[in-house]
């Protein structure tokens, strides 16, 4: 069953003449948020969670959208009686800062020029996102989230809660992520992004009024849909399968592998910025939490952690979910870790919903009662 | 609700284990050993388990386990963090025993191991009368099936313990009727012991 989103009006903060500082040193105001909630904060505000999305999602996690009726990118997991249950906790989804749903980003309206940011947006960083939720966790009156929860990009944003503010998640969830980019990661968000710029419509970022480079953005939107995939589910789907009797021995898309990359580049085009898309791949490929800086040596955290992991994801591959536990390890922090048996690559924290309810049905209950038996610390 | 039976290796276990102790399990299973030890002794307690599986059975007891190969090491964990390092029933599928004792003894104070007799009686007769490997209440596998990768008695254990410089501090032997004293290499099924490193004196 699906709930009804609650779409809440985008949250505002650093009015003038307060700005958000950022990790570049840069300043930026006002700021937006967009974001939705599901199910009731309690009377001891203990029960909130707070949930992050991938590189090209957005504040509509689950439940039917108000106007378009579309499922929220996390529904089978959010809801009554689901992993994140709404009947006993209260679920917040954010948008993230840089983005094109809702939040500010260079898509937005420049106040200082009333035109589009476009490349004058500042470039942020994973921290900046989390900088920015923080500001409306405080202004839902949220001190300590039960949890933070979220898949690839959206597990990165939890490990920089963690490592932000420590004592304000009682629980963290990453899933399908990693402390920090490898090469190979780096080298396809960078792909992704010379596609985009290379397509002469992009014109330096200044495409708001002419239309946005469509076909470099759909091009990154392709790769990224390689790398979430595996090979045995890119098998499973379309082996060599025509999308007609015949070769047409010509360049149209004769495989059902080609169009339907074709069909999900060009949807996403419709509804994603492509300076968006270099401004967020940047911020994942900024992102470095290995080594002393997620938890500096000698600091105890009391957040229990569970990290997740598929094994087909070759995007993400497990070693570096591993790393995360084992710095966990040295850190004495209540770490749990499952690989979890999956073909279906790096989608799989989309599309694995039976181990994952379980796992995170059982390990947010547990995190609940000893929360609620030992209160608030 | 009925309460389920513990196992008696694990009951046995649980006993020697002081209140409060922070306890490691490695090849922990369903996480009946450490869920019982959280209960009943207030131990902080960690798992590491390989089979999915029981991961799901570990999590949804409320304990915190990491899905991992022990063959992998104990790579993360500070020196001394833990009192008691458990390997029961799980030693004898390990590939490389000196380097996984080693991180035990680097991590934990103290070790209990737990393992099948091969020189029980039962095994024994199987061998000799039947001339075929041993399948027994202990041993429960064939050869093509098992997991185990090493085949030892207690004898075994003692002269490996007494050449690695380890001390046995308490030994517990099972059979199928509950714990026995007498002639344990030929009638204990499974063996139990409490192992740390030998303290040289003077």
């Amino acid at each position: 069953m699906s709930l009804n989103a609650v779409k809440s009006l985008p949250y505002q903060f650093a009015k003038p003449p307060g700005v958000l500082r950022l990790e570049s040193g840069q300043t930026l105001g006002p700021v937006t948020l967009d974001y939705e909630t599901y199910g009731m904060l309690n009377a001891e505000r203990s029960n909130a969670i707070l949930v992050l999305h991938a590189l090209s999602g957005d504040a509509h996690a689950a439940g039917a959208h108000p106007e378009t009726g579309a499922l929220g990118w996390w529904d089978p997991m959010i809801g009554p009686g689901k992993a994140f249950d709404t009947d006993r906790y209260f679920v917040i989804a954010s948008n993230v800062l840089g983005g094109c749903k809702g939040s500010t980003g260079p898509s937005s309206v420049n106040p200082a020029t009333g035109k589009p940011y476009a490349l004058e947006f500042p470039v942020i960083t994973i921290g900046d996102m989390v900088e920015a939720q923080r500001h409306l966790i405080d202004h839902l009156g949220i001190h300590k989230l039960l949890c933070v929860a979220g898949g690839s990009m959206g597990g990165m944003q939890v490990l920089q809660w963690v490592a932000s503010y420590p004592e304000r998640v009682a629980s963290a969830i990453p899933i399908a992520t990693t402390l920090k980019h490898s090469p190979q990661q780096i080298a396809f968000d960078e792909v992704g992004r010379q596609a985009i710029m290379a397509d002469p419509a992009w014109n330096n970022g200044q495409y708001y009024a002419t239309g946005q480079p469509e076909r470099g953005l759909a091009v990154a939107r392709m790769i990224g849909h390689i790398t979430y995939m595996s090979d045995q589910s890119m098998q499973e789907k379309f082996s060599r399968k025509l999308k007609n009797s015949d070769y047409s021995f010509s360049f149209t898309a004769d495989f059902e592998v080609e169009g339907y990359l074709r069909y999900r580049g060009d949807n996403f085009v419709k509804r994603f910025d492509a300076n968006s898309y270099l401004y967020i791949t940047k911020a994942m490929d900024y992102f470095d939490q290995s080594g002393d800086k997620l938890i500096p040596p000698g600091k105890r955290v009391d957040t229990r952690f569970l990290v997740i992991a598929f094994q087909s994801d070759w995007l993400y591959p497990s070693y570096q979910s591993q790393d995360i536990v084992q710095l966990l390890r040295a850190r004495q922090a209540d770490s749990t870790y499952c690989e979890v048996a999956s073909t279906y690559g790096h989608d799989a924290f989309l599309l694995e919903i039976d181990e994952q309810t379980h796992l995170i049905g059982h390990f947010l209950r547990k995190t609940f009662e000893d929360i609620s038996a030992g209160g608030l610390r | 609700m009925s309460i389920p039976t513990v196992r008696l290796d694990n009951r046995i276990i649980a006993r020697l284990i002081p209140t409060e102790s922070r306890v490691l399990d490695l090849g922990c299973g369903d996480g009946e050993l450490l869920a019982l030890l959280a209960r009943e002794k207030k131990a902080k307690v960690q798992g590491v388990e390989l089979n999915e599986q029981s991961i799901y059975q570990c999590v949804a007891k409320g304990l915190s386990v990491v899905h991992s190969n022990l063959d992998d090491g104990l790579k993360g964990y500070p020196d001394h963090s833990f009192d008691y390092v458990i390997l029961n029933q799980s030693l004898q599928e390990v590939r490389n025993i000196d380097l996984l004792l080693r991180e035990a003894f680097r991590v934990g104070r103290r070790a209990i191991i737990g393992f099948p007799n091969f020189g029980a009686w039962r095994a024994r007769t199987t061998l000799f009368f039947s001339g075929k490997a041993p399948v027994t209440e202990s041993l429960p596998h064939h050869w093509y099936d098992t997991p185990n990768l090493r085949f030892l008695t207690i004898k075994d254990f003692k002269q490996y313990a007494a050449e690695n410089d380890l001390e046995i501090l308490e030994s517990h032997y099972l059979s199928s009727g509950g714990e026995i004293r007498l002639w344990p290499n030929l009638f204990a099924a499974t063996a139990i012991f409490v192992i740390s490193p030998f303290r040289h004196h003077g």
